[in-house]
């Protein structure tokens, strides 16, 4: 096993850039930290700066003024870098798909690992999502 | 102008577009002198997804859940006030039932919501604890909403004429026991928030806003309630079943961030009593959820909702063909936000992250239109380009003429 990939899977640290999205990704992510389901435990953290991210979660639509932006946050992280789209707006573009401001969606715009579809998806469908991320990483 | 080039010679602080204190993409530079901020510039759009375009292509019955995903957090009010729209358009009125469920609804989002503030509040702060307490809080709310229309977010309450399920009478038990834990943590909450001496300290006096700027900038909601002005369209403007229970609007008369967090935890305590006589009202009966609906006739219609943060207004025009031509959407954080430059300004950079959080600004509400310049696209920061455009085009048509 490559020893980057070692020292990534110990413990997840996760950078969360909203590109144009309802919120309400946004804020179950961050419920994911609260005490009903504690994602702390597992060694995940929220930091500051894509600069210290292993994942970068990415929710909304990515509207033409967050596209470069994204891209931009995209580079600074450190790689190997897991990307998990949050939410149907990042997945497909769901029901904006057709608006005159999709940038989107995320995979065209950055490489994607991990899709966790949904509006919103639960906290646990998160968590099981960045299971899967674990998984794929063996 | 002038004040802009003045300025530039200034430091600026940049908060966002992603900063970790904003969940959401929002950029906001502010103008300093030494600690103190002189100057407060706004740039919006990075939340821009169209939705009042989008809306005149989806037919009378999709808006409904496309305005729902204007916002997350407030993701009933604006079905609410958009229903509202259209029946004040048709003319019909919707049936009692439907009338108590809509206002449980309404109220249900007004309490997750505003625990929601208390906490990020506490963590705009670094007060860390108050954030996770009020969110732990929040969630039995987040339940209540699964018990009642399956999902713990968008709830697709909403159908215009009526309401698009009911709530069960064998939930009705369980939703009391759980307001009833409910209402004994947030007493205990807002007890711990009001008598801490820390956050009495950070919040009172800081980011004042008076009667007077109030009334300048249109502010509404929380953020007026607590200068002192009681405007609610609960009250001024009844509708759903608002008329029909007995709750208070609540003021306060400082205006400051205290205050509006004093306002939002006591505005907790209505909503509790509002939900529990509305569920007395509907408890152990039957009846209809929803009027009928054929076809929507050409007309023009208007519908409010108090929702969390202040007035959310919706202004529909149909030619009587299956989708409005003409949908305008006015979220409550349009007007709030700008109250910043009042509160703000003289303030230090250290309570600047709070006293723009003192609004509870939610900017995917507030991004329904705005310029977007492909051209600029990289330098919209950059207000010396902006001049030297404006002098090549002054240049530009002196020639012509």
């Amino acid at each position: 096993m490559n020893i980057k990939i070692k020292a990534l899977k110990k413990s997840l640290w996760v950078y969360h850039v909203s590109g144009g999205s309802c919120n309400n990704c946004d804020i179950e992510i961050l419920d994911c930290l609260t005490p009903k389901f504690d994602i702390e435990r597992f060694g995940m953290v929220l930091v500051g700066s894509p600069r210290h991210a292993d994942v970068l979660l990415c929710t909304g639509i990515v509207n033409k003024k967050c596209v470069e932006r994204v891209k931009e946050v995209y580079k600074q992280t450190a790689k190997p870098c897991v990307v998990v789209a949050i939410g149907s707006c990042a997945c497909s573009g769901g029901m904006f798909r057709d608006g005159y401001q999709m940038g989107g969606p995320l995979d065209k715009i950055i490489p994607v690992d991990v899709y966790i579809p949904g509006c919103p998806p639960k906290p646990e469908a998160m968590i099981a999502g960045i299971v899967k991320v674990l998984e794929k990483l063996k | 102008m002038n004040n802009k080039q003045q300025n530039t010679k200034k430091v600026v602080v940049p908060i966002g577009p992603y900063h970790p204190l904003l969940e959401e993409p929002e950029f906001f530079a502010l103008y300093c002198e030494g600690e103190k901020v002189v100057d407060v510039e706004w740039q919006a759009g990075y939340n821009h997804r169209g939705i009042e375009k989008l809306s005149e292509s989806k037919h009378w019955d999709q808006v409904t859940f496309l305005v729902e995903r204007i916002c997350g957090i407030c993701s009933t009010s604006h079905p609410f006030a958009y229903c509202n729209a259209i029946e004040d358009l048709l003319g019909i009125t919707v049936p009692e039932r439907a009338r108590y469920i809509r206002s449980i609804i309404g109220e249900l989002e007004r309490l997750h919501s505003h625990l929601l503030w208390v906490g990020l509040a506490g963590h705009f702060l670094g007060y860390n604890t108050v954030f996770m307490w009020a969110w732990k809080y929040r969630e039995p709310v987040l339940d209540i909403f699964e018990i009642i229309t399956g999902n713990r977010n968008h709830y697709a309450m909403f159908k215009i004429g009526g309401v698009r399920r009911d709530i069960e009478n064998e939930d009705i038990p369980k939703i009391r026991k759980v307001l009833g834990e409910l209402k004994g943590k947030i007493e205990m909450l807002t007890g711990a928030v009001l008598d801490d001496p820390v956050l009495a300290a950070r919040l009172k006096g800081v980011g004042v806003l008076t009667k007077e700027h109030i009334k300048n900038f249109g502010a509404v909601g929380p953020v007026a309630r607590a200068s002192g002005v009681d405007i609610d369209v609960r009250k001024d403007d009844p509708y759903a079943a608002y008329p029909l229970v007995e709750w208070k609007v609540i003021t306060t008369e400082n205006g400051d961030v205290f205050d509006k967090a004093v306002v939002r935890l006591l505005e907790c305590f209505e909503s509790m009593k509002i939900i529990s006589q509305c569920l007395d009202a509907i408890e152990g009966k039957k009846g209809e959820i929803q009027a009928e609906v054929r076809e929507v006739p050409s007309g023009e219609g208007i519908g409010r909702h108090e929702a969390p943060r202040g007035e959310c207004f919706h202004y529909i025009r149909s030619d009587g063909t299956n989708r409005p031509t003409r949908h305008k959407i006015r979220a409550p954080s349009y007007v709030n936000i700008p109250t910043f430059k009042a509160s703000c300004i003289g303030q230090t950079i250290a309570d600047v992250a709070i006293i723009l959080a003192g609004v509870d600004p939610c900017y995917c509400c507030t991004e329904r239109v705005a310029v977007y310049d492909v051209e600029k696209k990289k330098k919209l920061h950059n207000f010396k380009y902006l001049v030297e455009k404006s002098k090549e085009k002054t240049e530009k048509i002196r020639k012509e003429i």
